[in-house]
């Protein structure tokens, strides 16, 4: 079976991480540091035009000049950004051409996670561009995808294969003078996603990407880039996992959505890479940069996410309500447990004519971490008759961790309406009791009670994504309560 | 000889330091319907909760035994799963939960306790529909989220419903009258009489008789200050609603 109707038994990982393992293959090393040769090399590598060469270089110096952001709930130790490695891939040089000539070592990591990539294709209908520290290695149901027109290769081949449309849209959401980490991702990306959807199309499947942190000491740059072209659809989806190690991993990605007039992108993340361990030691820093342009009229822009890993979590996927009639959603479900950090929203910039926003957060706290909901909405001038709704829940399962919600919001068009609601709330002995007699388990108790508080979100999940999702509930919070 | 369910010997509990039961004894035997009737504050409650294996209630001494466990230490789940059920007086709201996934959660648990493969989807759905006939229920309530939002008399039929599913050894109903009016009171007491058999037993706790008039116990009891002061026959109930229970103090 795939992934999705794995068996998580809450044994297994009692004390450890489930997917802590390391894969043992030689790793390309770019020389540790960040100088302008180590730019120079990841792009040559990688056999880049020179315009996205230069674009790299205006980035890094551009974030010399630029301060790492202090404003965040976060605290962790000063990163030294010149002891990391910002480029690995494994060693074959040859890019194979079907997933048989792929290093069975990597095939076997997979299967560890439980994506046979074979089986997995059949079984969920989902092409997989799975992408094994830097590099993608195996981009499945190409095929019938290109019989659509639509585009979807790992973000290095469409450089090579589409530059124009990577030169047209890269950095047009998110440019390269936007914050520390997009800027510091801009200069040093390593590979990531592109999707291209041609005008009308609806894709005729769900788009996936699983990512994961492999090589020691190595930061991850994805770089996302997905266009849905004018009346298109396209549901996406992100999944990811990582090994145990002790030392903190810097993850800096970037994704950046176009929906041009009338298409519409759903976009999905199941986020569960290594948190720590209960000691708050070890885990994944994953500062995040993720930005949708709803660049033409009538376009719609949705985004659900489940955070339940990650040592810090620093991740804010936004709406530009650009288009008159715009949509933008944002669905959030944030778990913390341990030594856990999130500091996650949203933001909605209403630009456009009627346009609309729903942001439904829920965050779930437990150990001694701390959890925040940060969100901005932004209502300009001219934009007549919009409308926002947001509702913030957080739910505390310890008397240790905290759990906060900062929102920003600022309307300057008096036709327009905001709402804004939040509660936070513990699990009542009450709630607990009635469950126990009826002859569930604590555990059993609170993970159908925190089910049934994050319900709202886990809808807006694809089927097989919701399952996944709620195992990771249940084994994010494993030992948290009683 | 029938054979014995519940035994409640000399029972002394005491919650946040206050003594609230003073020597209580009970003993129900398979196959019977008991009746606690008393006034505010004897003690009822927490009785059904002692039963239930709630937290905080200090059993300082006297000894319960259920299906021939002593139960004084187990946890609520453990004591669930040995076939002991409340229906609650207050049912609580869990947001976001169905009935139907809760029913399914809570019948897959007990099933697994006992050594039982859970039932397939569309057999459990069968199942479940049959139970929500018998009270009247239809497929809309199922979807709805678990007590919110509903009325007392909702709230109460639920309970039944969630009774029916489990179908335990020894149901204790806590006031499950309260909050039905006429109609819904002959439907849940016709439900729930419906699975009473050889097998089961019944503990109602109740203020008035008109439920004992629907489910004939075959014993009442009058719990006052933290005792049972006395114990009789079914007539016993009419002559609490003729005289009060002041007389029995």
């Amino acid at each position: 079976m795939n992934k999705k109707s794995k068996k998580i038994s809450s044994k297994d990982i009692e004390n450890s991480y489930e997917f802590g393992f390391e894969t043992d293959i030689e790793s390309v090393f770019a020389p540790k540091g960040l100088n302008e040769e180590v730019i120079t090399f990841i792009s040559n590598k990688k056999d880049e035009p020179k315009w996205l060469l230069d674009w790299r270089l205006e980035s890094y110096k551009r974030w010399l000049k630029m301060d790492e952001p202090e404003w965040a709930s976060v605290h962790y130790p000063k990163i030294d950004y010149q002891d990391s490695y910002y480029f690995s891939a494994p060693k074959e040089s040859e890019k194979p051409k079907s997933l048989d000539e792929v290093d069975p070592k990597l095939i076997e990591t997979y299967n560890k996670l439980g994506i046979p990539l074979k089986e997995q294709e059949w079984l969920a209908g989902v092409a997989v561009d799975a992408v094994f520290d830097s590099v993608s290695l195996g981009t499945t149901f190409k095929e019938k995808l290109r019989e659509e027109g639509v585009i979807f290769c790992s973000f290095s081949e469409a450089v090579k294969e589409h530059p124009d449309l990577v030169k047209k849209y890269l950095g047009s959401v998110v440019p390269n003078s936007d914050n520390f980490f997009a800027t510091l991702n801009s200069a040093v990306f390593s590979d990531g996603s592109f999707v291209y959807i041609p005008p009308g199309v609806t894709c005729p499947m769900e788009l996936s990407t699983y990512f994961r942190i492999n090589a020691a000491g190595t930061g991850q740059f994805e770089r996302t880039l997905l266009i849905a072209d004018e009346d298109s659809y396209v549901s996406y989806l992100e999944g990811c996992t990582a090994p145990m190690r002790d030392e903190h991993q810097l993850h800096a990605a970037v994704v950046e959505l176009v929906a041009l007039k009338g298409a519409e992108i759903k976009y999905s993340t199941v986020q569960n890479w290594y948190p720590g361990d209960e000691n708050g030691k070890g885990g994944v820093f994953n500062f995040v940069t993720k930005r949708g342009d709803c660049r033409g009229d009538n376009s719609k822009i949705s985004w659900t996410q489940v955070e339940t890993g990650s040592a810090i979590t620093w991740k804010y996927p936004s709406c530009i309500l650009r288009g008159d009639n715009s949509i933008g959603e944002f669905y959030s479900i944030t778990i913390s447990n341990n030594y856990q950090q999130v500091d996650s929203g949203t933001k909605m910039l209403h630009l456009g004519k009627d346009t609309k926003s729903r942001i439904i957060s829920k965050g779930v706290s437990a150990g001694y971490s701390s959890n925040t909901y940060r969100g901005q909405v932004n209502i300009h001038p001219k934009s007549e008759n919009s409308r926002n709704f947001t509702q913030c829940d957080s739910l505390l399962l310890s008397d240790n961790c905290s759990a906060s919600t900062i929102p920003y919001i600022e309307s300057k068009n008096k036709n327009s309406v905001v709402e804004h609601e939040a509660t936070s709330s513990k699990i009542s002995e009450d709630q607990l009791f009635y469950c126990l007699q009826r002859g569930l388990s604590e555990e059993e108790s609170t993970s159908l009670i925190i089910n049934g508080f994050c319900k709202e979100v886990l809808q807006k999940l694809p089927m097989e994504f919701a399952v996944e999702a709620q195992k990771l509930l249940e084994i994010s919070l494993e030992g948290s309560v009683g | 000889m029938s054979k014995e369910l519940l035994n409640i010997k000399d029972l002394h509990v005491d919650v946040e330091g206050k003594k609230i039961l003073k020597g209580l004894n009970l003993n129900i035997n398979m196959n019977e319907i008991h009746a606690i009737m008393g006034p505010n504050g004897a003690g009822k409650s927490v009785l059904s909760n002692v039963l239930s294996g709630k937290e905080n209630y200090n059993v300082s001494s006297g000894s319960i035994k259920f299906c021939g466990k002593d139960i004084v230490d187990l946890l609520p789940n453990e004591i669930s799963n040995l076939g002991l059920f409340m229906a609650f007086q207050y049912p609580v709201e869990i947001p976001g939960v169905t009935i139907m996934n809760f029913l399914k959660t809570i019948h897959e648990s007990k099933r697994k306790a006992n050594g039982n493969e859970p039932f397939s989807p569309s057999e459990f759905l069968n199942y479940v529909r049959e139970k929500a006939e018998i009270l009247g229920l239809d497929d809309d309530v199922l979807k709805r989220q678990l007590n919110v939002g509903f009325s007392g008399g909702e709230k109460k039929r639920n309970e039944a419903l969630q009774l029916l599913v489990l179908d335990p050894v020894l149901a204790i109903l806590d006031e499950t009258d309260s909050g039905l009016d006429v109609d819904a009171l002959d439907i849940v007491s016709n439900g729930i009489k419906g699975i009473n058999n050889k097998n089961n037993s019944f503990l109602i706790i109740t203020h008035y008789k008109k439920l004992l008039e629907k489910i004939p116990p075959n014993k009442v009891h009058i719990l006052a200050d933290g005792k049972i002061v006395k114990s009789g026959g079914p007539e016993l109930a009419h002559e609490i609603e003729n005289k009060g229970f002041e007389s029995f103090n």
